[in-house]
C-alpha cells in the first residue's frame, strides 16, 4: 500500500488545498442542513422587517429623510449578517471543537489552525453575504426601489460577515463553556445590534453612544448598505469599508491565535 | 530514510504533569509497532505529538523524514490518523465523509473517485456508501474511521486505541483489516492497552509507563526476557493466595495477582519447588503487569 518515499516540501502557509479542504467539508455538510438554515435566515429578518416596518412604521412615516420601511429594510441587512455570522461561528466552532471533535480530525490532516480558522470564516462570510441580501429583497417586495448600488450589498455583507465570523470564532476559542456565551450576547451583541442605526438613527442617542457606534462594525455595515442603496458618499464610505476591514483583520488574527492555543497542546 | 518515525528524548508537560518523560521511539519502515501501556501512560500524547497537535517541550521528532513541528504539514500529508474517539461527520453519508477527507488529504481530482472506492473496499463498506454515519453500527463507524485515514494511501498510519470499546467479534474484524495494511507494507504505530492486540499485530512492542518506555522488543522476546518461559497459576480462597504470595516473596520469586489467582513467573527455574497449580506459557500480559504495575483491561 505504501506509495512513495519522497520527501515533499512543507506546504506554505494558507495554502489553497488546505483552505479548499476546509471549505469542501463545510459545503458538503451544508447540503444536509441548508433548508433549516435558509428558512431561519429568511424568516427572521422578514419578521423584524414586518414588526418594525409596519408596527413602528404606523407611528413614524419617515426617519432621517427615508421612508421608514426603506430605512428598516436596509438596516436589517446588518441584523441578518449578524445572525448568520456571529452566532453560527460561536456555536458551530464550540460544538465542532468540544463535542464533535471535528477539528481534531481536520488538524490531523495537512491543515493548520490558521487555515482552519480562515476556511471556516470564509465559508460563514459567504453565507452571510448571501443571507444578508434577504431583507433587501423583502423590502423590495414592500416597495423599496431597486438601484445599481444594491449589487454591492453582497460584498458589504460578506466583509461584515467575515469580521462577525472571526469574532464568533474568537469568542468560542476564549470561552470555556457554551453557557458563557450568554454574557457575550448580553453585553456585546445586543448593544451592537441596537446601537447600529438599524431601527432608529444614532443621532438621537447620547454623544458617548454615538462615539461607541464608531467602534461597532454593524453601524458601518448599516451606513454602507444605505449608501449603496440610496447613493454612495465617497470618502465616508471608504471610511466605513476601512473600519469593517480593520475589524475583520483584528478578529481574524486573534481568532487564529486563540484557536491555536485551544487546539494545539 | 530507514524509519517512518524517529523520536528522541521527547518530553511533553502539561503544567506540573509530565505526560511524556524522555521517550525514544522508532518505527522502522514497513513495520507495525505497538505502544502498549495502561491509561495515562502517555500513549495518546505521544500520538498527538506525531501530528503536531501537541508540541514537544524537549527532544527531536522526525516523521517520514520531516522534522516536527516545523514540517508537520508535509508529514501529515503522508500519514493517516485513526483517533481513539469517533469524530466522523455524523449527518453525512459514508461516501461524503470519505469525499471530504480526500480533499483534506489533497487527493488529486482525477484520482478521487478511485481513492474513495478503494477506501470503501478496504473497510468493506461498499454497500453502506449511501448510509448516514448515524445509521451505522459501532464497528462500521470504526471501519469508516480507518478507511478515512487511508483514503490518500498513506505511508504511515497512526492507530490510537483502534478497537477500544468494541465487542470481540468486531475487534477481530478490525485486526484483520490492520493486518492487511501491515502485510501491504504500510508503517503502523498503534497504541493499545489490549495485550492480545499488541501480541497479534505488532512486530515490536514498546511498553510505556508514566511517560517512559520501560521495555521494547518483539513480543516473544519480551516475554522470555521479563517473565520467563512458564508461569504457574495458583487458585484458591484469599487466605491461600496470601500464603502463596508470602511464600513466593520469601523465596524471591516474581509473582503477580490476577484477581482470583496468584501467578508465579519463571516457573521453569523453580526446580520442582513451585506450588501446585496450572502451568501455562508466560505471556505478554505477565510482562505488562510486571513492568507497569497495572492490571490488564
Amino acid at each position: 500500500m505504501a506509495a512513495t518515499t519522497t520527501t515533499a516540501a512543507e506546504p506554505r502557509r494558507l495554502d489553497r488545498p488546505a483552505l479548499t479542504g476546509v471549505l469542501v467539508r463545510e459545503i458538503v455538510n451544508f447540503s444536509s442542513y441548508w433548508r433549516s438554515t435558509t428558512f431561519s435566515s429568511t424568516v427572521e429578518p422578514t419578521i423584524y422587517l414586518l414588526a418594525f416596518g409596519f408596527g413602528f412604521g404606523s407611528l413614524v412615516s419617515t426617519v432621517a429623510g427615508f421612508d421608514y420601511v426603506d430605512y428598516v429594510g436596509t438596516g436589517t441587512v446588518a441584523t441578518a449578517v449578524l445572525f448568520s455570522s456571529v452566532f453560527p461561528a460561536m456555536f458551530g466552532t464550540f460544538v465542532k471543537y468540544k463535542f464533535q471533535r471535528t477539528y481534531d480530525a481536520i488538524l490531523a490532516a495537512p491543515v493548520d489552525a490558521e487555515e482552519l480558522v480562515t476556511g471556516e470564516a470564509l465559508w460563514i462570510a459567504a453565507r452571510a453575504g448571501t443571507y444578508g441580501c434577504v431583507p433587501l429583497l423583502v423590502a423590495m417586495v414592500f416597495g423599496l426601489s431597486p438601484s445599481w448600488g444594491m449589487l454591492t450589498v453582497p460584498f458589504i455583507a460578506f466583509l461584515t460577515g467575515l469580521g462577525g465570523a472571526c469574532f464568533g470564532i474568537l469568542i468560542a476559542a476564549i470561552m470555556k463553556s457554551i453557557e458563557n456565551f450568554n454574557y457575550v450576547t448580553s453585553i456585546v451583541i445586543t448593544p451592537m445590534m441596537l446601537v447600529a442605526g438599524t431601527y432608529f438613527p444614532i443621532s438621537g442617542l447620547p454623544e458617548w453612544a454615538q462615539v461607541l457606534a464608531q467602534f461597532n462594525p454593524l453601524y458601518h455595515c448599516v451606513q454602507l448598505v444605505r449608501d449603496a442603496v440610496f447613493g454612495f458618499h465617497g470618502w465616508h464610505d471608504l471610511y466605513h469599508v476601512g473600519a469593517l476591514t480593520l475589524f475583520a483583520v483584528i478578529c481574524w488574527r486573534l481568532a487564529i491565535r486563540y484557536m491555536e492555543r485551544k487546539l494545539i497542546d | 530514510m530507514s524509519h517512518a518515525i524517529r523520536m528522541r528524548a521527547a518530553v511533553k508537560r502539561f503544567g506540573p504533569i509530565t505526560a511524556v518523560a524522555g521517550l525514544d521511539l522508532d518505527v522502522p519502515i514497513g513495520t507495525c509497532v505497538g505502544l502498549l501501556g495502561p491509561n495515562g501512560a502517555g500513549k495518546s500524547t505521544t500520538m498527538r505529538m506525531l501530528t503536531a497537535q501537541a508540541i514537544a517541550d524537549e527532544g527531536e521528532l522526525d516523521v517520514l523524514g520531516h522534522r516536527l513541528p516545523a514540517e508537520s504539514k508535509a508529514a501529515r500529508a503522508r500519514m493517516g490518523v485513526v483517533p481513539q474517539l469517533d469524530n466522523l461527520d455524523t449527518t453525512l453519508t459514508v461516501e461524503q465523509n470519505l469525499l471530504v477527507f480526500s480533499h483534506l488529504y489533497r487527493v488529486k481530482h482525477s484520482e478521487r473517485a478511485g481513492a474513495i472506492e478503494r477506501a470503501l473496499e478496504i473497510a468493506n463498506l461498499g454497500e453502506r456508501r449511501k448510509s448516514k454515519v448515524d445509521e451505522l453500527s459501532g464497528g462500521m463507524r470504526r471501519r469508516l474511521l480507518i478507511a478515512r485515514a487511508l483514503v490518500h494511501e498513506p505511508e504511515l498510519v497512526l492507530l490510537d486505541e483502534p478497537t477500544v470499546g468494541l465487542d470481540p467479534q468486531v475487534r477481530q474484524e478490525l485486526w484483520a483489516l490492520i493486518d492487511r495494511l501491515r502485510s501491504e507494507g504500510t508503517s503502523i504505530l498503534m497504541s493499545t492497552h489490549y495485550i492480545e492486540e499488541a501480541e497479534r499485530l505488532a512486530d515490536t512492542v514498546v511498553v510505556m509507563a508514566e511517560g517512559k518506555a520501560v521495555a521494547r522488543g518483539r513480543p516473544a522476546e519480551l516475554v522470555v526476557q521479563h517473565a520467563g518461559r512458564q508461569a504457574v497459576e495458583v487458585y484458591g480462597p484469599p487466605q491461600r493466595l496470601r500464603e502463596v504470595e508470602d511464600d513466593a516473596r520469601s523465596r524471591g520469586w516474581a509473582t503477580r495477582r490476577t484477581g482470583t489467582s496468584v501467578t508465579i513467573l519463571r516457573a521453569e527455574t523453580l526446580d520442582g519447588h513451585a506450588p501446585d497449580g496450572e502451568r501455562r506459557p508466560a505471556n505478554l500480559e505477565d510482562v505488562f503487569v510486571l513492568l507497569t504495575g497495572e492490571e490488564v483491561a
